[in-house]
Formats: structure tokens, sequence, C-alpha cells
């Protein structure tokens, strides 16, 4: 036997609270929003007539980003405005997400449901305001009855409509993000702890002890799909955002 | 399932078999929930390749459309792998 003791997943998750109601997580989400702001700050301080350089360049390629493959692929010309708040959703994300691959830190802030469900309550209420400011006390009833569906039918496709867009949306958005961090880190601690457990196992054979380079091996391989994994569910955040906004400034033809 | 509880169940008491059943629920909680979704996800990345090798101009808005999928069929898997944690762990 190797010993391996998986530890409970409050004692891989829960870090100790540095005051009362203000733990390290909390720490995280802070520093997240406030490097986020800074980066763009002294981009857009820099002066925009000269070819772009260092922190500017950073700044304008992940503006890009978003108008390009988030906005303009589901909202059009028309959901440009809304690039601000998306590019702060997603540059948020991206560095919360990202200190689960951070040496030391090693804790992603969104594997705790407290970051996700805050932000995806905030798009519910955007995306509801969004639809109640463009088809005003209509958006209700072209939601929850889409054009072209037969009278005998309107209960049913009411109930489902109503489940699906007001209930499963914020619910799905907040268990997708949190859910796959979670996993990624449960995935990392797992394989450190193996490795650990076999480069120490006291056995008369050093071949079990040489054997733990694989787990390792493992481990750093893992690393390198979390980096894919942040980005990934940052981006699938950002867009589904964009999709129920621009869902909900246009009633259904 | 009822027949591996009954092996695990040898020789245990209440409290300690009360937990070997939710690990063991637990197990089959993840593993079957991740049969749906793992076939889904293939099937529309594999028919994604299929468009984007058609038509290499419209890659891009595959390509969209491609993660917006996944998400949704993963979010099943996601499910899943909340309830193993909520009756394992």
């Amino acid at each position: 036997m190797l010993g391996l003791e998986f530890p409970p997943i409050n004692e891989i998750l829960r870090w100790q609270d540095l005051t009362n109601s203000f733990n390290k997580i909390s720490l995280i989400a802070v520093a997240a929003a406030i490097i986020g702001s800074l980066v763009f700050l002294l981009a857009g301080s820099k002066d925009a007539a000269v070819a772009p350089t260092g922190i500017r360049n950073l700044a304008e390629t992940s503006v890009e980003f978003i108008e390009d493959s988030v906005i303009m692929q589901t909202m059009g010309k028309e959901g440009l405005p809304w690039t601000p708040f998306l590019l702060s959703l997603f540059i948020f994300i991206l560095l919360c997400n990202s200190t689960g691959i951070v040496p030391i830190i090693q804790m992603p802030a969104t594997a705790r449901i407290a970051i996700p469900l805050f932000l995806s309550l905030l798009v519910w209420i955007v995306f509801i305001g969004t639809g109640l400011k463009h088809q005003k006390i209509r958006y209700f009833t072209n939601l929850l009855w889409p054009p072209g569906v037969p009278v005998a039918l309107k209960p049913l496709v009411g109930l489902i409509e109503f489940f699906s867009t007001i209930i499963v949306r914020p619910l799905s958005l907040t268990v997708r993000l949190f859910a796959n961090m979670l996993a990624g880190h449960i995935l990392l601690v797992t394989f450190a702890l193996l490795s650990e457990a076999m480069f120490e196992a006291k056995t008369h054979v050093p071949l079990l002890n040489i054997g733990g380079i694989l787990p390792f091996f493992m481990l750093v391989f893992l690393t390198a799909f979390e980096v894919l994994v942040v980005f990934l569910q940052a981006y699938i955040f950002t867009i589904l955002t964009a999709v129920y906004i621009g869902s909900s400034t246009h009633a259904e033809h | 399932m009822e027949a591996i509880s009954h092996v695990v169940a040898a020789g245990l008491t209440g409290d300690e078999q009360k937990k070997a059943n939710a690990a063991i629920g637990a197990g089959f909680a993840y593993g079957i929930a991740a049969i749906g979704p793992g076939i889904g996800i293939g099937y529309i990345v594999g028919k994604s390749v299929e468009a984007m090798a058609r038509q290499p101009e419209a890659a891009g808005m595959v390509r969209t459309t491609m993660f917006l999928g996944i998400a949704f069929t993963e979010a099943l898997a996601l499910i899943g792998f909340v309830v193993f944690i909520l009756i394992g762990l």
C-alpha cells in the first residue's frame, strides 16, 4: 500500500480566513479586479497616436478579441457598445481562473461557487433588464411564446421556455464555470499527492520511488491542459453572456 | 449495484455502510453522467471538423457555434460531477 490519503474536500478548497468574513479567495478576487483595472488604465494612458507597444499591445489585442470573436459572431454590429461589459467580465474571470495554475497560489478563485454564482446573477439581471428596455413588457410574452406556437401547446411551451430561460440559464452558467475549475483543481491535487506519496514511499525497491516521476509528468501535462481550460471557460462564459444579451434585444421572428 | 453493496456491506455497521453506499453511488453518478456528453461532444466536434474542411472560409463561425454546442452539452456531465462531489466527498 502506498498509504495515499486524499484530504477531505474542505482542506483543499478552504483556505484559512484572514479575518472573519475575508478569506484568501476574496483576496484573489480583489487582486484580480485591481490588476485587471490597472493594466487597462496604464494602457489607456499611453499616447494613442504612436504605434502600440508593450502593455497597450496586450490591451488592444484583448479588446479586438472580444469585438471580433465574441460580439461580431453573436450580436453583430449593434452589439459593439457592450464591449466594455463583456471585456471586464472576460478579464476578471480569466484572472480569477488563472490563479489555479500560478505556482504557490494554485487555487482558482472560481472553484468556490460564490464568484461564478454572483457573476451569473449579474448576467441574469443584465439580460432581463436589456429585454425589458428594448421590448418593454412584451419581452416576457415574447420569451414565453415564440411566434408560431399553436394555441393548444402554449401552456407547455410557456412552461418549458420559462424554466430554460429564467432558471436554467443562470444555473448552468454558474455550474459550468465552477465545476470545470473545481474538477481541474482536484485533478491537479490528485496527481501532486500521488507523485509526492510515490517519491517518499519507504520500500526496499527504489523502483517505486523512481516511478513517481510518471504522475509528476502527468501533473505537468495537466497543468498545460489547465492553461487551455482557464482560457476556454472565460471565453465560453463571455460568449454565452453575449448570446443571452443578443437574444433579449430582439424578439424572435 | 445491489450485489456490490451486499459485498461491501459484509461486516460493516450502519453508519459505515451508509458511507460505503454513498461512495459507490458517487462513482456511478459521475461515470454514467459522462457517457452521454462524451458521445455528444465527439459528435459536435466531428461534424464541425467536417464543416470546416468542406468550407474553410466559414471556419470562424463554425468554431464559435461549436464552442457553444460543447458548452451546452458539457453542462450535463458537470452536473454529474457536482452530484459526485455532493454525495461522495
